[in-house]
């Protein structure tokens, strides 16, 4: 790794001297502080070595401080000139007050289709303000030899999951399902979205919130919470009380069987659990059902409307829309996955499983994201409390849909009564 | 204008000397804390504040609505709901200071003012919390009260309590209470240290009186000591008042994060602005509501320190006399 | 003299201030168990693996948990040094702003009668009542102006800000119970209002100066967000930001966390440890007392 970083350096040096121009220093900000030591390590050595005039720092803030941290440097004028990208709205502000530059006509767009773009787009999807980078997919992901001692099969129906979760609770040697409520999040993420475009079928239900031709108060939005209310007889004891880290360390240490997940946990993962792990998608109703998955553009970049470097910034995001980065990205982060239609090899197995269900599944995005969350109350963040409500036995799953429902209708023109 | 409090009792020359010296030292003792207060304080807040009375247009510009705002944050049934529930948790949160942590510290600086054998070491050791980030108090809190760790079951057990566990942070009837007592933990070493120096300033003289008099170690405390720390009290109780409504905030949004939870029971005004004007997730941060939400923060402990000054400490100073 | 009813009233009487000075121990060792506890736990388990903080937290360290691996990742991947030498030199700084220009505030409002003195002086603590967090953009725009963003200067002069409020609040409070016959003595002595302020007022505020020290001093230490704000960049960084974008990007491995937070906390220790002496011989000096 040293030895790459010198190399590197060196060449820079060694074409600086030659070309005689001034190095530019480009810093990214991010909220994927985890991520410090891959880009560090892989992605930005790769681009400097191509690009020995341009150098790039990655100067992540913690996710919960990320917002209120870039909205007051950009105010300020101190912002990195590189911006990843929270998905829609977050970043649509942004564009609109005018801290994110248009890249619209930036060469490697072409590279993705609509749907992916549609995240960093303004609503009628005629400018672009972010290059995506990566979806995550929801599904399940398990600890593949104890459901080998138990004798247990991936679950296809409902039914049949809630068999397995019972058949480790009647064994007793894991926790069936790894996952709390204290931090609230994790019940709306890997829950209410995880499991629910099956039932409202992905963007069908979706699109009608949006349209006004499907409540939160439907069936097929309120059945996923009934569901989710059963779920909490397989958490472990003081789920209550169990956070994010709580949760992740059970499942890795090997004493819970299930973690209802995203596929951006793949990598820690693969660090942290000394057993062979599996993924199953999100059991749907009855056999033979299409299924729908959750693939959620999550994260894209952009470039700061003030930055100094607007040149060397746009190289890097055009580097960033190219097919090398994808592979590079998809493999470097295996669980995030490129949006790209380059086609290239997925190296990790779990990864691999989790990119199959495109194949077999409709896709949908998180049903709050797009403009559901863009009025007070904040569908996305009711979601959170309900979500962990309903699950903590607080709230009825009908009570949880009101509750939505009555938020959004408001604020939102299309859902008003 | 410029003259001592103590004139009418200052000798002619002084006086007159003083008249020469003229008022330049005021100023140079003022200026420098007016000033770097005045720039990197009060003009920040006031132009936040000022954004109260404005409501943001999509362009980025802003219309005067006067109290627009504070009629929404008050009227408006979801954000009255935020806002009450907020300011109340904010009262039980007090609460729970006023009734734990001052009187604990009241205790301990009563017994170290005692001077115990290595009452240095405990005064030491029992003021250790308070040095600590509320990011690494935080995270040792969450780690012995998890529920999967086991650290608090476990203790309980050892003295036969292990039924008594329950996760406490993660119940709405106990949340509240719970992180509470962790800021007392963390906090209360504040009190103490300065009811402990009131009680050690405290001259012999009065004390040895009050012996001779035949008054117990008791009723010296409660008769004698205790009136004259009166002041020191009134403070700590203005500062708990005060703090509990901005330095809650950290504490709270380590370990319960932004929206208070479980279901908004921990939220206090301090998480409640905090979203509001910086967002949170998909909610987009609101400068004009957040600047109403602080300007009732505000208020609020306006209001408080108003009736300490007014009432309170005028009580006290005559006590003192 | 020594009747037997003596005797015994005496030994009853010797009892009872041991039993007396017995529960006073009692009460302080209690309590300072509990404040303690925490902080040991994990001090402890920052030594041991990730199974051994998982499986046994309450047993110390052995041959089958023990492990150094969190304090390698710690040092292999933050600069903990720069940032403890950065707060450092904040928080010093800051406190000894807050306290001398503090207390020459102070000094002038309870010392002179002028037009508008009990005005500037709710002024000075208005800034109590709002939180200066709600002032981020125009302080950072402020910086921005003055050429100080990822200075320490910026964060010193906001912590300076902030904490003068309380000083000069606590100040004036303790100031008006100053004797005025001793500054008078000196003024007859011809001495100059700042040499009255220097050398007669501030020693005998001591102690209260030292009890405003410890006070403003654990706001500043435990900031995050001025840091996060003003003064992010590698070589500004100060501890508590250092500890929390560590615990970020290494959520899970909990060892490594768990080393950086006794590595935060151990310089905190030995710093006030140092300080304490000077604390409390400031407090016991007496200065106020009579």
């Amino acid at each position: 790794m040293k030895r790459l970083l010198m190399t590197t350096a060196a060449y820079a040096a060694l074409s600086l001297a030659a070309a005689g121009a001034v190095a530019q220093t480009l810093t990214i900000e991010s909220w994927r502080s985890e991520d410090q030591a891959i880009w560090d390590e892989v992605l930005l050595p790769a681009f400097e070595a191509k690009h020995p005039d341009i150098n790039v720092e990655f100067k992540p803030t913690a996710p919960t401080e990320y917002n209120a941290a870039l909205n007051a440097r950009l105010d300020g004028g101190t912002a990195g000139d590189l911006i990843v990208c929270r998905p829609f709205d977050g970043s649509l502000v942004l564009y609109q007050k005018g801290h994110l530059a248009e890249i619209t006509d930036l060469a490697g767009l072409e590279n993705f289709p609509s749907v992916a773009k549609a995240a960093w787009s303004t609503d009628d999807g005629a400018e672009t303000f972010c290059v995506p980078m990566a979806s995550v997919i929801h599904g399940f992901i398990y600890n593949r030899e104890a459901f080998e001692e138990l004798g247990l099969k991936e679950p296809q129906t409902v039914e049949e999951f809630f068999a397995v979760l019972d058949a480790i609770k009647e064994d007793g040697s894991y926790t069936p399902l790894a996952m709390g409520t204290a931090d609230q999040w994790e019940s709306a993420t890997m829950g209410y979205t995880n499991i629910g475009p099956n039932y409202w079928k992905g963007e069908e239900g979706r699109l009608g919130l949006i349209e006004g031709t499907a409540k939160f108060t439907d069936p097929e939005f309120v059945k996923p919470l009934e569901v989710l209310a059963r779920w909490s007889d397989y958490m472990g004891r003081g789920y209550q009380a169990q956070s994010y880290s709580d949760s992740q360390n059970l499942f890795t240490l090997g004493r819970a069987a299930i973690y209802p997940a995203g596929s951006w946990e793949i990598t820690g993962f693969n660090k942290q659990a000394f057993f062979e792990m599996g993924a199953f998608p999100p059991p749907v109703e009855a056999a033979g059902d299409t299924c729908y998955i959750s693939d959620h553009t999550d994260i894209g970049i952009g470039m700061n409307a003030a930055t100094e470097h607007p040149e060397a910034a746009r190289t890097f995001l055009e580097w960033v829309a190219s097919p090398e980065f994808a592979e590079l990205y998809t493999n470097a982060l295996p669980g995030f996955f490129s949006l790209s239609n380059a086609t290239f090899e997925v190296k990790d197995p779990l990864a691999r499983e989790f990119l199959s269900w495109r194949e077999q599944c409709e896709s949908t995005i998180r049903v709050a994201h797009q403009i559901l969350s863009r009025g007070e109350p904040n569908t996305w963040n009711n979601l959170w409390t309900v979500g962990a409500n309903v699950i903590n036995g607080v709230m009825t799953p009908e009570e949880a849909a009101r509750t939505l429902q009555d938020g959004l209708a408001k604020w939102y023109a299309p859902q008003k009564d | 204008m410029t003259q001592t409090a103590t004139d009418s009792a200052a000798p002619a020359a002084l006086r007159r000397r003083r008249k020469r010296a003229g008022r330049l030292h005021i100023v140079v003792f003022l200026a420098p804390a007016v000033l770097i207060y005045t720039i990197f304080s009060v003009y920040p807040l006031a132009e936040s504040l000022r954004l109260s009375l404005y409501d943001g247009l999509e362009d980025g510009s802003a219309v005067w609505i006067g109290l627009g705002n504070y009629a929404t944050l008050l009227f408006d049934p979801d954000w009255a709901r935020q806002f009450w529930n907020a300011f109340s948790n904010n009262l039980v949160l007090f609460f729970v200071h006023m009734v734990v942590q001052n009187p604990l510290g009241l205790l301990l600086a009563a017994l170290l003012s005692l001077a115990p054998r290595f009452g240095g070491a405990y005064r030491t050791l029992i003021f250790v919390p308070t040095l600590l980030s509320v990011v690494i108090v935080g995270f040792i809190w969450e780690l012995i009260l998890s529920p999967l760790w086991g650290v608090a079951e476990t203790l309980l057990g050892a003295v036969g309590l292990a039924g008594l566990y329950q996760p406490w942070l993660g119940l709405e009837s106990s949340a509240l209470v719970t992180v509470s007592l962790i800021s007392v933990w963390q906090y209360v070493g504040i009190p103490m240290m300065l009811i402990y120096a009131a009680l050690i300033a405290i001259p012999d003289e009065l004390i040895d009186a009050a012996r001779v008099d035949g008054l117990s170690g008791f009723a010296i405390f409660w008769k004698v000591k205790l009136p004259l720390i009166l002041p020191t009290l009134g403070i700590v109780a203005i500062l708990t008042y005060i703090g509990n409504f901005t330095a809650s905030f950290d504490l709270i949004y380590s370990i319960q994060g932004a929206l208070g939870a479980p279901n908004f029971s921990t939220d206090v005004m301090g998480t409640l602005l905090f979203r509001t004007f910086f967002g949170q997730q998909l909610q987009l941060g609101d400068v004009h509501m957040g600047a109403t939400v602080a300007s009732m923060l505000f208020f609020i402990i306006l209001v408080g320190v108003t009736i300490y000054l007014a009432l309170v400490q005028r009580r006290l100073q005559r006590y003192e006399m | 003299m020594n009747t037997p009813v003596r005797t015994a009233r005496a030994r009853t009487s010797r009892l009872r201030r041991i039993s007396g000075t017995a529960s006073v121990h009692a009460v302080l060792l209690g309590y300072t168990l509990i404040a303690v506890f925490p902080v040991f736990l994990v001090m402890m388990n920052s030594f041991k693996d990730r199974r051994g903080i998982f499986g046994e937290p309450l047993s110390l360290p052995h041959a089958g948990t023990f492990s150094l691996e969190g304090y390698a990742t710690v040092l292999s991947e933050g600069s903990f040094a720069t940032y403890f030498g950065n707060s450092l030199i904040v928080t010093v700084a800051s406190l000894f702003l807050i306290l001398f220009l503090g207390a020459a505030a102070a000094h002038a409002l309870a010392e002179y009668r002028f037009r508008f003195n009990a005005l500037l002086k709710i002024y000075m603590i208005v800034g109590i009542m709002v939180p200066i967090r709600l002032g981020t953009v125009a302080i950072l725009k402020l910086m921005v102006d003055l050429n100080l963003v990822n200075t320490l200067l910026a964060l010193i002069l906001v912590y300076t800000a902030q904490g003068l409020p309380v000083a000069v609040f606590i100040l004036t409070e303790f100031m008006r119970t100053l004797s005025r016959d001793i500054k008078d003595c000196a003024r007859i002595d011809g001495l100059s209002e700042y040499r009255i302020f220097l050398e007669v007022v501030l020693p005998l505020i001591r102690p209260v100066l030292a009890t405003v020290a410890v006070f403003s001093m654990i706001p500043i230490w435990n900031d995050l967000w001025f840091p996060l704000i003003l003064a992010s960049s590698d070589a500004t960084k100060t501890v508590t930001l250092g500890v929390q974008q560590f615990i970020g990007q290494f959520t899970v491995n909990w060892g490594a966390v768990l080393a950086a937070l006794s590595i935060a906390i151990l310089p905190v220790l030995g710093l006030y440890a140092l300080f304490s002496r000077q604390l409390i011989a400031g407090i016991t000096s007496g200065a106020v007392k009579g």
